[in-house]
């Protein structure tokens, strides 16, 4: 079990239609490993991590979740392995019919006996651990800002108790204190929960803050993968460029 | 397909499938007992001069009421509902769709056809019986004012009611009632499940849900006209 890392990827391959998205991409996390995936808008940093769910499925290849090939899992079987992992979505995707502390007891409440007072005690400290106060438990998402949206999106993941937990540009969009707050809280998550975590941003100052490691997606392939200084460092010139974040060199844009 | 197993599994949430059937019995009420308080008066109207003129008044209570259990009350109530229910059903499933709500769902391990399409196709099919009924006796009363104005005597008009309505009339219609109910939800989950590109996707998905149930609760009524009148046998 120790041998196996939490998450990995093996030759994946995603083609819609024509078009091919990942092109045999291959990762590994490591347990209580913060990983980043990196790459440029469009490049399928999203759907390389709607992968690791199985909201997406591979046209060839494997996703091993733990021990588990997940893509060899119906969608019933896959279920047990969600309930392992917590996704932030985006967007948070909050289900905008709910209160906020409806959002974050709905994971437990469908999967787990609690009694009432339990389920109280778990939202209020999933809500606590990502800095929200029991104010907010009866809010509508819509009366949140983004910021908090976010949150509570993480809280709602984290009430599931997962071992892995997969960020789809948790800081986007967001001011830099918040952001800062949220890496704080993806460090910590590692530190006190033991969690191994899959980030997916273009946000390479604030990444190289606090991930172990990194990967470049680039045309579907991973091209270069690091710790942040050995990335900085890199001689590649596609990493070079993008780490630069400059307009000349292979990778063109416009 | 799915939704069915489901329901034939047992696999059914209360809590939602009494939030929908709520939702749909009492948001639909009233413009279903208006259109068919209207429908009744209007064909009542039409019919019962001229039965009167032709001395046939004997029969225009059977007449009316055996048109509005047959056609009118599960048709019309259908439509109603297809345009008010089978809309915000596509649309709210919609909107889950291009805002991650129903991948959210997924990641926490709920199968979405199990929390979303389940509850209301069940909902659909119990309570669209439930308002044809009502519908029924809301298009007959009103045909009995109207009928009664134009000169046919009250108990006239009961007897022949009596005399042509049948229980087979009144059951026929429930049957096509649930039938819609399936149609409507279907369709409009469907719909909305399959909604992509944000405000537009949603207003697509809105859109032909209301066009497609309704075709095919027209194209449905014709065959189950056709099934229940040969069972029949008159």
């Amino acid at each position: 079990m120790g041998q196996q890392p939490a998450v990995r990827l093996e030759q994946v391959v995603y083609e819609v239609g024509e078009r091919c998205i990942l092109d045999g991409v291959s990762l590994r996390v490591e347990h209580g490993e913060i990983k980043a995936v990196i790459g440029l808008s469009g490049s399928g940093k999203t759907t390389l991590l709607r992968h690791v769910v199985g909201l997406v499925r591979a046209t060839s290849g494997a996703v091993f979740v733990g021990e588990v090939d997940i893509t060899k899992l119906s969608e019933r079987e896959l279920d047990e392995i969600r309930r392992g992992t917590g996704f932030v979505f985006q967007g948070a995707a909050l289900f905008d019919s709910l209160t906020v502390f409806e959002n974050v007891a709905f994971g437990p409440r469908q999967h787990r006996r609690l009694a009432q007072s339990g389920l109280r005690r778990l939202v209020r400290e999933k809500l606590a651990l990502v800095g929200l106060h029991e104010e907010v438990e009866q809010q509508m998402p819509s009366e949140l800002s983004g910021g908090m949206r976010k949150r509570v999106g993480i809280a709602r993941a984290l009430a599931m108790e997962p071992r892995v937990m997969l960020f789809d540009e948790p800081t986007a969009g967001l001011d830099p204190i918040t952001s800062r707050a949220i890496e704080d809280l993806i460090v910590r998550l590692r530190a006190e929960l033991g969690m191994s975590c899959l980030v997916v941003s273009h946000d390479l100052e604030a990444l190289f803050r606090f991930v172990d490691r990194a990967a470049l997606l680039y045309g579907g392939k991973i091209v270069a993968t690091g710790r942040p200084a050995e990335l900085r460092s890199s001689e590649d010139e596609l990493v070079r460029q993008f780490v630069a974040g400059s307009v000349e060199g292979p990778i063109h844009v416009l | 397909m799915e939704a069915l197993g489901d329901i034939v599994r047992g696999r059914i949430r209360r809590r939602e499938l009494t939030q929908q059937m709520a939702v749909l019995g009492f948001d639909s009420l009233p413009i279903v007992l208006l259109t068919l308080l209207a429908g009744g008066m209007v064909l009542a109207l039409h019919t019962a001069r001229e039965l009167v003129n032709l001395g046939a008044q004997q029969y225009a209570g059977g007449m009316v009421a055996v048109s509005v259990a047959r056609e009118l009350g599960p048709v019309l109530t259908a439509v109603v509902v297809a345009a008010r229910v089978g809309s915000a059903i596509a649309a709210e499933l919609g909107s889950m769709k291009t805002t991650e709500q129903v991948d959210a769902l997924r990641s926490l391990a709920v199968s979405p056809v199990e929390y979303l399409v389940v509850p209301r196709l069940m909902a659909a099919v119990v309570m669209l019986p439930v308002l044809t009924v009502l519908a029924d006796a809301t298009g007959g009363l009103g045909a009995y004012i109207v009928s009664v104005t134009q000169g046919i005597a009250p108990e006239e008009y009961l007897r022949s009611v009596q005399r042509f309505l049948t229980a087979y009339d009144l059951f026929g219609g429930l049957i096509k009632a649930a039938v819609f109910g399936f149609i409507i939800a279907t369709v409009a989950c469907h719909s909305g499940l399959r909604a992509r590109g944000g405000a537009q996707g949603v207003g697509h998905a809105t859109t032909s849900a209301v066009v497609i149930s309704i075709v095919l609760i027209y194209v449905s009524d014709y065959f189950l006209s056709w099934v229940m009148l040969s069972l029949k046998g008159t």
